[in-house]
């Protein structure tokens, strides 16, 4: 890397954090107000243990590039499957070299993993339940598939082994953090089931409203700000993008994320009457998510109708899921971060245009297998851990937490202690 | 159904990787990938089905 591209991907790496504080703001405003504290709460418990273990061991099964990896032999060609890397950074100079800005920018994006759950297992998860599963989240199940994608693994080599175009190509992280978390809190939604009251009248879900939209609308705007900055400090990391790129992966992000919450605002507007002030967040986000795998590689023109097209997908995701499947999903984390983000993938596959001399054609084919082994692999794999640890620790709250409030069960105080609290609050449902 | 659910999925991403080691030309490759995929959704599908709230137990809150 040069020095330009080094000085701003550290900018860049140290942006990202808003997109970390924008997704615990909508996760908060998207639920009810005596949840607020805990979801707050939860998040920032999940970021430090995300940050603790990836510190701990994350770091030693992610790898990076080049570095030490065990790979198996198959037909002649290896699959590199897992790094050897030292655990607890050992050895590893924090001095910014490329390796050690690696070690920064997945620090952070890890946190950005952690918190997606958290947003289907609202109003119901256990704070301790929640950190057993964001340790190991970001433990083992996170820095796996980041080895595969971004750290030189089978996926990134599937070009140069198989002729699949650049190889699976994710950027900005669209399948290594966003699908990941989505399809985590997927499995989350499954495990806790609803929350008390959802699903009571005759089978059609009971409409459980957000506490605080401007929280949520105010923390797309955060979001957005850290979404820039995770996807350009991705493509210089991990596409070797020159500098000057970081301009075409800017208009890109933004026109995404205008698009998604364009769409959706246009779609609730015909169908209701009115904007939908939460779906047309989730738009936004949504935008974003699919931004994230072809940013650097997509003209703004495929930028835009990628962001269209996310934006329906949150809407027939968000209704598919709540009305058909019984998916309780109070902050839309699997319509936005799974389905978003397996657009994306498929988006780059489709529109992507790589510079000449990278491999050619089939790149579409490398997409789907990447998206075939986040369904195939990731999903049974998160799926069945966190059915494990729920039987070591119960994930649900006991149904005076979900009655009192997670606030005052789990952490003794409200919120907003100067709020007036109506009896029926309390009441039996 | 819940476990066949579960082994579909591993088992189509089986598909899509034999795909990918065994065959070299473009064509039977990317159909058997997409075959592999399509035996992802039957797994997912069923995953879901076996998460599925019945109406009585909706009833009940």
């Amino acid at each position: 890397m040069t020095e330009a591209a080094t000085a701003l991907c550290v900018l860049f790496i140290l942006l990202s954090p808003f997109a970390i504080a924008g997704i615990a703001l909508i996760n908060s405003g998207l639920i009810r107000s005596r949840s607020a504290a805990h979801s707050m709460m939860a998040a920032l418990c999940a970021v430090a243990i995300a940050a603790g273990m990836y510190f701990v061991c994350g770091f030693a099964v992610a790898g990076y590039s080049g570095g030490p990896a065990h790979a198996l032999w198959i037909a002649g060609r290896p699959w590199d499957w897992i790094a050897a890397g030292p655990l607890f950074l050992r050895g590893v100079a924090l001095n910014g070299s490329p390796t050690s800005l690696v070690v920064l920018f997945e620090m952070l994006s890890v946190g950005v993993a952690a918190l997606i759950p958290l947003g289907a297992g609202a109003e119901r998860w256990r704070l301790g339940a929640s950190c057993a599963s964001a340790a190991v989240l970001a433990g083992w199940t996170w820095p796996l598939f980041v080895h595969w994608a971004w750290a030189g693994g089978w996926l990134a080599q599937m070009g140069v082994n198989y002729g699949l175009g650049r190889g699976f190509v994710d950027t900005g992280g669209a399948g290594v953090i966003h699908v990941t978390g989505g399809l985590t809190a997927l499995s989350i939604a499954w495990i806790l089931g609803p929350r008390r009251g959802r699903y009571a009248l005759h089978g059609m879900p009971t409409a459980i409203p957000g506490h605080n939209a401007v929280f949520v609308l105010f923390g797309c705007l955060l979001a957005w700000v850290g979404w820039i900055a995770l996807n350009a400090s991705g493509a210089l990391l991990f596409a070797g993008v020159e500098p000057g790129r970081v301009v075409l992966i800017g208009v890109n992000t933004t026109l995404a994320a205008a698009a998604g919450t364009l769409s959706v605002a246009a779609i609730t507007r015909l169908r209701f009457g009115k904007p939908d002030a939460s779906l047309s967040a989730n738009g936004w986000v949504g935008g974003l998510v699919a931004s994230s795998a072809g940013c650097a590689f997509l003209t703004p023109v495929a930028a835009a109708v990628t962001g269209v097209i996310a934006g329906a997908l949150v809407i027939f995701a968000v209704e598919l899921l709540e009305l058909r499947l019984s998916v309780d999903d109070p902050a839309g984390a699997i319509s936005v971060h799974a389905i978003g983000g397996i657009w994306g993938l498929i988006a780059l596959g489709m529109f992507g245009h790589f510079p000449p001399g990278a491999g050619d054609g089939q790149q579409w084919l490398a997409q789907v297998i990447g998206v075939a082994t986040l369904l195939g692999f990731v999903l049974p794999l998160t799926y069945g851990l966190n059915r494990l640890l729920n039987r070591l620790i119960p994930y649900r709250v006991a149904p005076e937490g979900e009655r009192q409030g997670m606030d005052l069960f789990e952490l003794g105080a409200g919120a907003y202690p100067d709020f007036v609290t109506h009896r029926d609050e309390f009441g039996q449902r | 159904m819940k476990l066949a659910g579960f082994l579909l999925l591993l088992a189509g991403w089986g598909l899509v990787l034999s795909a990918v080691i065994l065959l070299a030309s473009p064509p039977p490759r990317a159909a058997f990938v997409l075959a592999g995929v399509a035996v992802e959704m039957l797994g997912l599908g069923l995953m879901v089905r076996t998460h599925l709230i019945p109406h009585t137990e909706r009833d009940r809150g």
